[in-house]
């Protein structure tokens, strides 16, 4: 089976690079499948899961405030942060959520409303993934 | 004059300077330590940053009519300066030299205070600006020695945001740019409109989901944050190498002053034995 090269690097480093046979992921306009051979794309990330599968398994990744470059052999992921599930600590996003929850409640200007629905997106995202 | 001190004043200057040479010599270790892992970093932020810019230019490359208000000029009232100092001194030049670069500039370039504004990374800079009655709008202290990206995304998506609201025209970095351990460089970067994409001609042509323009909507603004953690990585590995030279001439003139100081005193002892050793012959000679 074909395989693609799939890297993923954020700001602080390489995270993972390793070869998949498929690559499906959350882009904003939707959900987007990519196999070995794909044209050419670059198609912003939504906060959401990055799953990399192979023949023994699928991997898991949380994305947020990324975009995906693709090449017919090779996906470029690049994101301001990317964590595997072993990263997750699962009891820190649960209280982030929280935190997120009683601010969007507590009505605010716009943008700390906007804040805080991106950062309850983020913490959902976690706990998504590290689970 | 030296000879006014009493041997026990000069032993205790010594041991004060040994001490003191201790300490730097402990700190400049440290710093030592704290510049590889900040090289590391920024040795490790290379990929995003080049792929980032890559895409970006490959952006702007293919489509010249796609236009961003990141990346067209406009006229200028406003100028936002980030500066990025350290938190605290024994740095050498480290501090001074970016302050002295951002008075030197204001002063070429802008007649009153409303013509500019500071977003001051580190305390140095911070009080620097206070002291002076600089505007600072943004502020930073207490950056960590080995930042990590969710550190100062706020910070950066919040300047990016001023000049997106047209708070600021042009926003400007200065900062310690790192050549080596032994050598750094006070850089001027113009970071916002983006003008400078470089093209390196991969051409590649890419499909764009869902357009260009969004695209752009969303990958500018990463860019230009992504740029300023690029500057703050340079910066903190420039920080740790200043504050390694600087303590490694203290240290170095810690020992010499111990060796001068071990040399006027050994003097100072032969001296006093000399002397004694005259009164008791002159003593003994008076009996006979």
């Amino acid at each position: 089976m074909k395989t693609l090269t799939v890297s993923v690097v954020t700001p602080d480093g390489p995270v993972l690079e390793d070869s998949f046979e498929m690559v499906s992921c959350k882009a904003e306009s939707g959900e987007l499948g990519i196999l070995p051979g794909h044209i050419p794309l670059v198609a912003p990330l939504s906060i959401s899961v990055v799953r990399l599968k192979r023949e023994n398994g699928t991997e898991k990744l949380a994305v947020n405030g990324g975009f995906m470059e693709v090449r017919p052999d090779k996906v470029t992921i690049l994101a301001q942060s990317a964590e595997k599930p072993s990263d997750i600590n699962v009891q820190r996003a649960k209280e982030a959520k929280e935190r997120a929850e009683r601010r969007l409640q507590s009505k605010q200007d716009s943008i700390d409303f906007q804040r805080a629905e991106l950062a309850l997106k983020r913490a959902m995202n976690r706990i998504n993934v590290g689970q | 004059m030296k000879s006014l001190a009493s041997l026990r004043d000069i032993k205790g200057r010594m041991d004060s300077t040994k001490k003191t040479k201790q300490i730097t010599a402990a700190m400049e270790m440290v710093s030592a330590s704290k510049m590889s892992k900040a090289e590391q970093n920024a040795k490790s932020y290379v990929p995003y940053s080049e792929k980032i810019q890559e895409v970006v230019a490959s952006i702007a490359a293919n489509n010249t009519d796609v236009s961003h208000p990141m990346l067209s000029k406009r006229e200028v009232k406003k100028t936002g300066y980030l500066i990025v100092t350290a938190d605290k001194g024994l740095v050498g030049a480290y501090n001074s030299s970016i302050l002295r670069h951002l008075q030197r500039t204001i002063q070429e370039k802008h007649q009153s205070s409303d013509e500019y504004t500071v977003i001051a990374v580190g305390r140095k800079g911070y009080d620097f600006c206070q002291k002076r009655d600089i505007p600072v709008s943004k502020s930073m202290i207490g950056l960590a020695d080995q930042p990590k990206f969710a550190d100062i995304k706020e910070l950066a998506s919040e300047t990016v945001q001023m000049f997106i609201d047209e708070e600021i025209d042009e926003l400007i970095i200065f900062y310690n740019h790192y050549v080596s351990a032994i050598s750094q460089q006070v850089t001027t970067k113009n970071l916002l409109p983006i003008t400078d994409i470089e093209t390196n001609g991969s051409g590649s042509q890419y499909e764009y989901e869902p357009d260009q323009q969004q695209i752009l909507e969303v990958l500018l603004p990463q860019y230009a944050e992504s740029l300023i953690f690029g500057a703050l990585l340079d910066g903190k590995a420039s920080e740790h190498a200043a504050s390694m030279t600087a303590m490694r001439s203290a240290t170095d003139n810690a020992e010499d002053l111990i060796g001068e100081l071990e040399l006027s005193y050994n003097r100072q002892r032969q001296a006093a034995i000399t002397q004694e050793i005259t009164e008791i012959i002159g003593g003994v000679a008076a009996l006979e």
